[in-house]
C-alpha cells in the first residue's frame, strides 16, 4: 500500500535526497520517494508495517533537518 | 555528515582567511547566504504559482443540514448531502445539481475557456466556479474522489516518476562531491608536498574546488523544472503522471486512437431506418425492445428515437454479446440487435446495406428484418488535432474501432488519419498495440488514447496511456498516464509539445550548472580561475538554473 506524508519545513533539496536514500533503506520499504517541490514523502509498503516505519522515517526526517517535521496526510 | 556542504563552505570560507584571502573568504560566506535565501524564495513563489492549483482547495463548504445551512470543512461532507454554491465560489465536491441554473466557468478544470451552462439534473465537476446563479448541489463523491483533491494529489505527487534527468542528477550528486572533495584534497597536497610547490597558491586552488563541492543547482533546479512542466500542463486541463512520462511522450512516434468519444463525440444518432419485410415502425420497436437493458450508447440512440414507454414485463433475458451486439427475448421471441458479426455467427444474411454509418441489424426468430443507422460525428477539432501531431513530427497515426470499416473510413477521411483497423472485439485492440509494441524500431514511443472505461488494458499496455475526459472514473487515473480534462484530442499535441519544452529546459540546466562546475574545476587547477568565478559558477548558476526552470510554467516572475 502507498502512504503520502507532507515534510513540513523541509528545507532543502540535497536534504531531500539524502531522506530518500535513507528512508528507501528501512526496512520493509518497498520504495520511497521524497519530492522536494512538493514537500512531500511517498511511501510504499505492507499495511502492517505502516506505523513502524512511520516512526523510523520521522527519525530520519528529524536526523537530517533538525526544524522539519513528518505529518500524515 | 562530514561532506555536508555548509561544513564543506564553512572550510572554504575559514581557510581562506587563513592564507590572507580574507575578502574572498568573506563573499563565500555572504553569497551562499544570499543564494540560500533566493533559492527559498524561488521555490516559495514557484510552490505558490503552480498552486494557483492549491487555491481551488475548498475551506469550507455550505451544507443544507435539517433545514439549515452550517459551514463544515469538505472532508465532512458525506455523499448525498446538499450543499449551496453562490455566484463567485467555487465548487467544492463533484455533484449533481438538484436546483438553479448558472454558468460553470471550467477553466481551471479542463483549461476550456468556455462556460458550460448547467441545469437541475446536471454534473457539477468541482474546480469549477459557480458564475451566475446561486446552486444547490448533491455531492456524488467525498471530496477526497473529487477531481479538485484528484488533481491536487497527481500534481504534487507526480515528482515520485523520476524523468531520466531526474535520475541521472540523482546519481550524479551521490559521487559528485566526494569525488570532488577528494580532488581538493590532492590539489591542496600532492603539488606542495611532492613537487615542493608554493602551499598558498594550491591550497587557494583547492577551497575554489570546495565552492563549487555542491551539486545544489541540479538537484534543485532539474525536479524544479519538471514540477513546473507539470504544473504548465495542469494549466491547460492535461494531467501528467511524472517527469518520466514526459520523457517518453516527448518521444511520441506513434500514436494509436479508439474512435468513439475520442476522435468522435461518441453521441450517437439516428440516422436511419432500413426495414426489411417488417413496417418501420415495428423494426423500431423490436430494436428499442431488445436495446433495453443494454447501457451501450448506441442503445440509448435506438430508445430515445422509439420515444414510448417500454413495459420491462415484455423483455426477457437479455445477453450481452461484446462486440457484436445484444440477443433478448420480447415478448416471447428471440431479437438479435447487433453488427455484421453477430449476423454472420446466427447465419443471417443482411440485405439492402448501403451507406457510411454504422449500421445495428435486428434479426426477429432468425429472420432478417433489416438494419437501423447510427452516425458518430468526428469533434469540431480532431482533424486539426492529427494535423499537429503530424506537424511535431509523429510518424503513424493509426485509429482501431468496433465498428464497421465503411463507417471508421469516413471518419478517418474527414480528420486525415491514414491508418486504420475496424471490426475489432475489444480484446483484439489489445492484441494489435502488442503487435505494435513488438515491431517498432528506435526509441520512438507508442501513445494510445481511449476513453478509459473499456479500453484501461490498453492504456495500461502502451509507452503512454491516454485517458480522455473522465477525470471521474477510477480505471481511468489509475491506469493513464496522462489524463485529458476536457474532451480535445488537440491536448495531445499540446502535451508533447510541453513535455518536449520541459526536457529541454532540462537539459539546458544540466549543461549550464556542470559546465560551469567543471570549466571552474579545470581553470582553477590552472590557476585561471579564482573564488570569484567559483562563487559564481555556484550560486550564480543556481539562480539562473531555477530561474530557466520556471520557465517550464510559463510566465511566473
Amino acid at each position: 500500500m502507498k502512504a503520502a506524508f507532507t515534510i513540513e519545513n523541509l528545507g532543502c533539496a540535497k536534504c531531500a535526497l539524502k531522506m530518500e536514500k535513507k528512508i528507501c533503506g528501512i526496512k520493509g520499504v518497498r520504495s520511497a520517494s521524497v519530492i522536494f517541490m512538493s514537500k512531500k514523502l511517498i511511501v510504499d509498503a505492507d499495511e502492517g508495517e505502516m506505523l513502524r516505519i512511520e516512526e523510523e522515517a520521522t527519525k530520519v526526517v528529524k536526523s537530517i533537518e533538525p526544524d522539519a517535521r513528518l505529518v500524515k496526510r | 555528515m562530514i561532506l555536508d556542504e555548509n561544513f564543506l563552505t564553512v572550510i572554504a570560507s575559514a581557510s581562506a582567511f587563513m592564507i590572507g584571502a580574507e575578502i574572498e573568504g568573506a563573499a563565500v560566506m555572504i553569497f551562499f547566504r544570499i543564494g540560500d535565501m533566493f533559492e527559498d524564495a524561488a521555490v516559495q513563489k514557484t510552490r505558490k504559482s503552480i498552486s494557483e492549483l492549491v487555491e481551488m482547495q475548498p475551506v469550507s463548504v455550505r451544507v443544507v443540514r435539517d433545514g439549515k445551512e452550517i459551514d463544515v470543512g469538505p472532508e465532512d461532507v458525506a455523499v448525498g448531502e446538499y450543499y449551496i454554491v453562490l455566484p463567485g465560489e467555487r465548487i467544492p465536491i463533484d455533484g449533481t445539481v438538484m436546483s438553479g441554473y448558472s454558468s460553470l466557468d471550467t477553466k481551471a478544470i479542463t483549461g476550456e475557456s468556455m462556460p458550460r451552462d448547467v441545469a437541475p439534473g446536471e454534473s457539477a465537476l468541482s474546480g469549477c466556479i459557480n458564475m451566475t446563479g446561486a446552486l444547490t448541489v448533491r455531492a456524488d463523491r467525498a471530496y477526497s474522489d473529487s477531481a479538485v483533491a484528484r488533481i491536487l494529489e497527481l500534481v504534487e505527487e507526480s515528482g515520485a516518476r523520476k524523468a531520466k534527468t531526474e535520475k541521472f542528477i540523482t546519481a550524479f550528486a551521490k559521487y559528485y562531491t566526494p569525488s570532488v572533495v577528494v580532488a581538493a584534497i590532492a590539489v591542496a597536497t600532492v603539488p606542495t608536498l611532492i613537487f615542493g610547490l608554493p602551499y598558498e597558491a594550491w591550497v587557494y586552488r583547492a577551497l575554489v574546488f570546495l565552492v563549487v563541492s555542491c551539486p545544489c543547482a541540479l538537484v534543485l533546479s532539474v525536479p524544479l523544472t519538471f514540477f513546473c512542466g507539470v504544473g504548465r500542463a495542469s494549466k491547460s486541463g492535461i494531467l501528467i503522471n511524472g517527469g518520466d512520462v514526459m520523457d517518453r511522450l516527448a518521444l511520441t512516434d506513434t500514436v494509436v486512437v479508439d474512435k468513439t468519444g475520442t476522435v468522435t463525440k461518441g453521441t450517437f444518432e439516428f440516422s436511419g431506418i432500413h426495414p426489411h419485410g417488417v413496417t418501420e415502425d415495428h423494426l423500431l420497436e423490436y430494436a428499442a425492445k431488445s436495446e433495453y437493458r443494454s447501457d451501450h450508447p448506441i442503445s440509448a440512440a435506438i430508445i430515445d428515437r422509439y420515444g414510448r414507454e417500454i413495459d420491462p414485463g415484455e423483455i426477457g433475458k437479455s445477453v450481452n454479446l461484446a462486440g457484436k451486439g445484444i440477443r433478448t427475448e420480447v415478448n416471447g421471441r428471440i431479437v438479435h440487435a447487433g453488427n455484421s458479426k453477430l449476423m454472420e455467427d446466427i447465419g443471417v444474411e443482411p440485405c439492402g446495406v448501403h451507406g457510411g454509418a454504422t449500421c445495428i441489424h435486428v434479426a426477429i426468430d432468425g429472420t432478417y428484418s433489416g438494419h437501423i443507422s447510427i452516425s458518430d460525428e468526428p469533434k469540431e477539432d480532431s482533424a486539426e488535432a492529427i494535423r499537429e501531431l503530424k506537424d511535431l513530427g509523429v510518424k503513424n497515426v493509426v485509429m482501431l474501432t468496433g465498428d464497421n470499416m465503411t463507417s471508421a473510413g469516413r471518419v478517418a477521411e474527414i480528420v486525415g488519419i491514414d491508418a486504420f483497423r475496424s471490426d475489432l472485439l475489444p480484446e483484439d485492440k489489445l492484441e494489435i498495440l502488442e503487435g505494435y509494441l513488438t515491431v517498432r524500431e528506435g526509441k520512438g514511443s507508442l501513445v494510445y488514447v481511449g476513453d478509459g472505461i473499456n479500453d484501461a488494458p490498453s492504456i495500461a499496455r502502451a509507452d503512454v496511456g491516454v485517458a480522455m475526459g473522465n477525470i471521474g472514473s477510477d480505471s481511468a487515473v489509475e491506469a493513464a498516464d496522462v489524463v485529458i480534462m476536457n474532451d480535445s484530442l488537440r491536448r495531445l499535441p499540446e502535451a508533447i509539445r510541453i513535455s518536449r519544452r520541459t526536457r529541454g529546459i532540462a537539459y539546458q540546466n544540466i549543461m549550464l550548472s556542470l559546465g560551469f562546475k567543471f570549466a571552474a574545476l579545470a581553470l582553477a587547477t590552472l590557476g585561471l580561475a579564482g573564488m570569484w568565478f567559483a562563487i559564481f559558477a555556484d550560486v550564480g548558476v543556481a539562480a539562473i538554473a531555477i530561474i530557466n526552470g520556471t520557465r517550464a510554467y510559463g510566465k511566473l516572475f
